[in-house]
C-alpha cells in the first residue's frame, strides 16, 4: 500500500547525552571495576554500533554491594521518613531535569522510538519516584499498622524492556521504606542505570544506598541467591521467575516476581472498532510487543472479525517502522540479537502449525534487529503462537461467539498479567472484567501505567504487585 | 440398663471430601492415640489419590463460592461458630484427648475456636475495602484494584494446636473466597474430621474445604506439586519438609505462605493461637485485580464521553 504521506526525517538530536567509553560498577558511591575486570560491550540495536564498554560483575562484586548496602542500611533505615523523602523528591526532579537525555539514551541503548521514551518511560519514572517519595514519612498510614518496618537488603533484577522505569518500579518503593538496595539492570541495556547513579550522585544520596551492577545472568543469580540479602524482586521471563523462587525455598527472603504474559485482547461486536483497532494496536506493537503485559491474543467476536481484521492490517500499514530517534517512527527496533532470534523462531513455528500469517509490508532497516509488525489467523489454542509469550510485535488472533467462550478463551493460559476488553455494553465490561483471571484489566483502553495503580499477575504471570499503596507492601516487614 | 453397663457407639471417622464423607481409597487407617498412647480412633491414611479428588472438588467449588456475594461467605461462616457452639462439648472432649489439655483449657480453646469463626465472618465484606480501592491516576480513567481469591489452596494445619489452629489457618483462607484441601494434623486429627461434620451442616457448599487425614509429607507432596493448586500454607510442615514443597511449588507459582518460626507451634500451641490473628492470613491467598476504564472529558466544544 502506497504511504499516504512523505515523512521527512526528523531525528531528536544525540548531542543532549554524552556517553563515555567505558563505565564501571556502582557500588557503595563509587564507579569501579569488576574485581575480575572483565567487561562487555554494549550496543545500539537500530545501528550495532558500540556504545560504551561497562564491567561485568561477578559474585565477588555482588558480595562487595551487598556489603556496601548492608553497611548503609542501618543509618538509612533510621533516617527520619521525611528525610528520605526528600531524597526521593530530589531524584524525581532531577528525572524530569534530565528527562530529554535519558530518553535519548534510553532510545539508543534499547531500540525503542523516542516517542515513547520521551512520552511514556521518562514521565512515569519520575512520576514514580515523586509518588514513592510521598510514602516514606507516612507509611504509618499505609494499612500495615503503626511503624512497619522495612526488610534490609534488597537484590533487584530487572529486564531491559523498559529499563529506567524497571528501575524506578524497583528503587523507589525500596528506598522510601527504609531498605537499601543492589539493583542488576538487563545486559542488552546497562546505561540507563549507570546515568541513574549519577543522579544518585547528585541527589547527594548516602554511599551505598544504592548499588548498581552490570552483568550477565550469573551476576543476577548471585545476587538473589546472596546470603545476606532479604528481599528480592524480579522482573523478566516466567522461566528465571521460577528458578529464583525454587531459590529462596527454606530462606525468609521475601519475593516479588513479575513475570511473563499472553495478554488477552477480547473486542465484542458493539465495540467501536477504530478506538478498538488503536487499542490493539497500542496493545501488541507498543515497544515492538517487547511488553509483558502486550495484548498478544486478539480475541475478536466472529461477527466483526473480517471487518476488524481489514481495518487493523490497513493501521498496520501506516506504521512507521525505522530509526528510533526519529520523533515520526512508530516502530523501533528488536532489543537484541538473540531476541529477534527468539521471535523469528517462534513466527517460523506459527507457520509451521498451520497458522496463517500477515506481516505489514515495510522496509526493515539493513542493519539493527527489526521485525515487521505481523499477525497470525486461522490460530487455534493449541497453537504456539496462541500460547508461549513472544515478546515480539506478533498478535495471535482468535475468534469466539458468547462472551462466555471468550472469557474461557482468554484465561485459558499459564499465564494471568492482563487483559483487554473492548465492548459498549458497561455491565458486559463489569462481567467480564471479573471472570478474568489477570491482575490487570484495560477496558476500552490498553497499556496504561501509573504509579499509584497496583500492577502484577495471576497465576505463573508471578505473585506481588508493584505501584500503590499494595506496592508498599514488598518492601516491608509485614 | 444402668448406663454403666451401657457399651458406648464409636464413631467411624471420615474423610470430608466434596461434601461427602468417603474413606480413604485406598483403604488405609492408622491408629490415633490420645496424648498418653491410648487408643482413641482408627481414622483414613489417605493416599496421594485422596489428595488427588480432594483437588478436583475444591476446583470445582471455587465458581460458585467465589462467586457468592460477600455478605453470603460471612453468614455462613457465621453459621459454623453456631454449629460449633452447638457440639461444644465434643469438641472439648476430642482437643483434650488430642492436646492432653485439661477440661477446661479445652473448653477455652473450643471457645476460641468458635469466636475465630465469627472473626473472620465479620472480615469476608470488608477485606476488599480494606485492601482495594480507587487509584488516582494522572489521567482520565476510572481506576480500581479489588481483592479477588487465588483458587484452591493446599493447607497443611497445625500439627499441635488440633482445633484452634486449625480453624485459624482454614476459615481465613476461606473467607476471602478461596476454596480448601486441608492436611489435618498427623497425630491429631479427630477435631478436623469432626469439622467435616460441622461444615457439612452449615451451608458451607460441598468441596469448599476438603479435609484428609494421614501423613502430612504424603498427601503435601502431590499437593505442592500439583498444576491445579494456586497456592499453599505450610504452616504445619517442620523446616525441611517446608523447603522441599516450597521448591515444588515453584513449578507452577504457587502462593506460599511458609510456616511460623517453630515455637510459636510448640509445646504450648493454644496460647499462641490465641493471639489476635491480623490479617495476614486473609491477605496472603488474594490476588489484586487492578480495572482501568477511561472517564471521557466535559469541554466547552463538546463531550467526549
Amino acid at each position: 500500500m502506497a504511504s499516504a504521506f512523505e515523512y521527512a526525517p526528523a531525528p531528536e538530536s544525540r548531542s543532549v547525552v554524552d556517553i563515555a567509553p567505558s563505565y564501571g560498577l556502582f557500588i557503595d558511591g563509587e564507579f569501579t571495576e569488576a574485581a575480575d575486570g572483565k567487561v562487555f560491550k554494549t550496543v545500539s540495536p537500530s545501528t550495532e554500533e558500540v556504545l560504551s564498554e561497562v564491567a561485568q560483575a561477578g559474585a565477588a562484586d555482588v558480595d562487595r554491594a551487598v556489603k556496601a548496602a548492608r553497611k548503609a542500611f542501618e543509618k538509612w533505615s533510621a533516617l527520619p521518613g521525611s528525610e528520605r523523602a526528600k531524597y526521593l523528591f530530589r531524584i524525581a526532579r532531577i528525572i524530569q531535569e534530565r528527562s530529554r537525555e535519558l530518553a535519548v539514551l534510553e532510545t539508543l541503548d534499547n531500540g525503542k522510538p523516542i516517542k515513547e521514551t520521551r512520552d511514556a518511560d521518562l514521565p512515569l519514572v519520575a512520576a514514580h519516584f515523586f509518588y514513592y517519595a510521598g510514602w516514606a514519612d507516612k507509611l504509618d498510614h499505609a494499612g500495615y499498622g503503626a511503624n512497619p518496618r522495612p526488610l534490609g537488603v534488597a537484590g533487584q533484577v530487572i529486564p531491559w524492556n523498559f529499563p529506567l522505569l524497571m528501575l524506578a518500579w524497583k528503587i523507589a518503593p525500596a528506598l522510601a521504606t527504609g531498605n537499601t538496595v543492589v539493583l542488576k539492570p538487563a545486559e542488552t541495556t546497562p546505561l540507563s542505570a549507570l546515568f541513574f547513579a549519577d543522579i544518585c550522585r547528585q541527589a547527594g544520596l548516602p554511599k551505598g544506598v544504592v548499588n548498581i551492577l552490570t552483568g550477565y545472568g550469573d551476576a543476577g543469580e548471585a545476587l538473589v541467591t546472596h546470603s545476606d540479602v532479604n528481599k528480592v524482586a524480579f522482573t523478566g521471563s516466567t522461566a528465571v521467575g521460577k528458578a529464583i523462587a525454587r531459590s529462596v525455598a527454606g530462606t525468609d527472603k521475601k519475593v516479588t516476581l513479575e513475570l511473563g504474559g499472553k495478554g488477552a485482547n477480547i473486542v465484542f461486536d458493539d465495540a467501536p472498532i477504530d478506538q478498538a483497532v488503536e487499542g490493539i494496536v497500542t496493545g501488541i506493537f507498543f515497544n515492538q510487543g517487547q511488553v509483558c503485559c502486550a495484548g498478544s491474543r486478539l480475541l475478536v467476536q466472529e461477527s466483526v472479525q473480517d471487518e476488524v481484521l481489514d481495518a487493523l492490517k490497513r493501521r498496520l500499514s501506516t506504521l512507521r517502522l525505522g530509526d528510533p530517534l526519529d520523533k515520526n517512527t512508530d516502530i523501533g527496533a528488536i532489543n537484541s540479537a538473540e531476541q529477534l532470534a527468539r521471535i523469528t523462531t517462534l513466527v517460523e513455528t506459527g507457520e509451521a502449525e498451520g497458522a496463517e500469517r500477515w506481516s505489514a509490508p515495510c522496509e526493515l532497516p539493513s542493519s539493527g534487529y527489526w521485525f515487521a509488525p505481523t499477525l497470525f489467523t486461522n490460530v487455534t489454542q493449541a497453537h504456539t503462537v496462541a500460547r508461549d509469550e513472544i515478546f515480539g510485535p506478533v498478535l495471535s488472533v482468535l475468534s469466539f461467539r458468547t462472551p462466555d467462550e471468550a472469557v474461557a478463551k482468554a484465561n485459558n493460559s499459564q499465564y494471568g498479567l492482563s487483559a483487554g476488553i473492548w465492548t459498549e455494553k458497561g455491565s458486559r465490561i463489569l462481567a467480564v472484567a471479573n471472570k478474568l483471571r489477570a491482575g490487570v484489566v484495560w477496558a476500552n483502553t490498553f497499556n496504561k501505567f501509573d504509579p499509584t495503580s497496583p500492577f502484577g499477575g495471576y497465576k505463573e504471570s508471578g505473585y506481588g504487585r508493584e505501584g500503590g499503596r499494595h506496592g508498599l507492601e514488598a518492601y516491608l516487614d509485614v | 440398663m444402668s448406663e454403666q453397663n451401657r457399651l458406648g457407639v464409636f464413631k467411624t471417622y471420615k474423610l470430608y471430601v466434596g461434601g461427602k464423607f468417603p474413606r480413604s481409597e485406598s483403604g488405609r487407617v492408622y491408629e490415633v492415640t490420645d496424648s498418653k498412647g491410648a487408643w482413641l480412633a482408627n481414622v483414613p491414611q489417605s493416599s496421594r489419590k485422596d489428595a488427588r479428588d480432594a483437588v478436583v472438588a475444591a476446583r470445582k467449588a471455587f465458581g460458585g463460592w467465589s462467586g457468592a456475594t460477600a455478605y453470603n461467605r460471612g453468614q455462613v461462616l457465621y453459621r459454623v461458630a453456631e454449629m460449633l457452639e452447638g457440639r461444644k462439648e465434643q469438641f472439648a472432649r476430642e482437643v483434650a484427648a488430642s492436646e492432653g489439655l485439661s477440661k477446661s483449657k479445652a473448653a477455652a480453646v473450643v471457645d476460641a475456636a468458635i469466636d475465630r469463626w465469627v472473626w473472620y465472618a465479620g472480615w469476608t465484606d470488608k477485606i476488599g475495602q480494606i485492601s482495594g480501592g480507587a487509584n488516582p491516576v494522572a489521567g482520565p480513567f476510572f481506576n480500581l484494584s479489588t481483592p479477588e481469591p487465588t483458587g484452591v489452596v493446599a493447607v497443611l494445619a497445625p500439627q499441635k494446636s488440633s482445633l484452634l489452629g486449625l480453624v485459624s489457618v482454614i476459615a481465613p483462607v476461606i473467607a476471602t473466597g478461596n476454596t480448601a484441601v486441608v492436611i489435618a494434623s498427623a497425630d491429631a486429627p479427630l477435631p478436623a474430621l469432626s469439622l467435616g461434620e460441622v461444615l457439612a451442616t452449615s451451608d458451607v457448599p460441598g468441596g469448599v474445604v476438603n479435609i484428609l487425614s494421614g501423613a502430612t509429607a504424603e498427601l503435601a507432596a502431590p499437593l505442592a506439586a500439583h498444576q491445579d493448586v494456586n497456592a499453599i500454607d505450610l504452616t504445619g510442615a517442620g523446616a525441611e519438609l517446608a523447603k522441599e514443597l516450597e521448591i515444588a511449588a515453584a513449578d507452577n507459582l504457587k502462593r506460599v505462605l511458609r510456616p511460623l518460626p517453630a515455637e510459636a507451634d510448640g509445646p504450648d500451641p493454644s496460647t499462641d493461637w490465641l493471639a489476635a490473628p491480623g490479617t495476614h492470613r486473609l491477605t496472603a491467598f488474594l490476588e489484586t485485580k487492578t480495572v482501568w476504564h477511561p472517564t471521557g472529558a466535559l469541554g466547552a466544544s463538546g463531550s467526549s464521553y
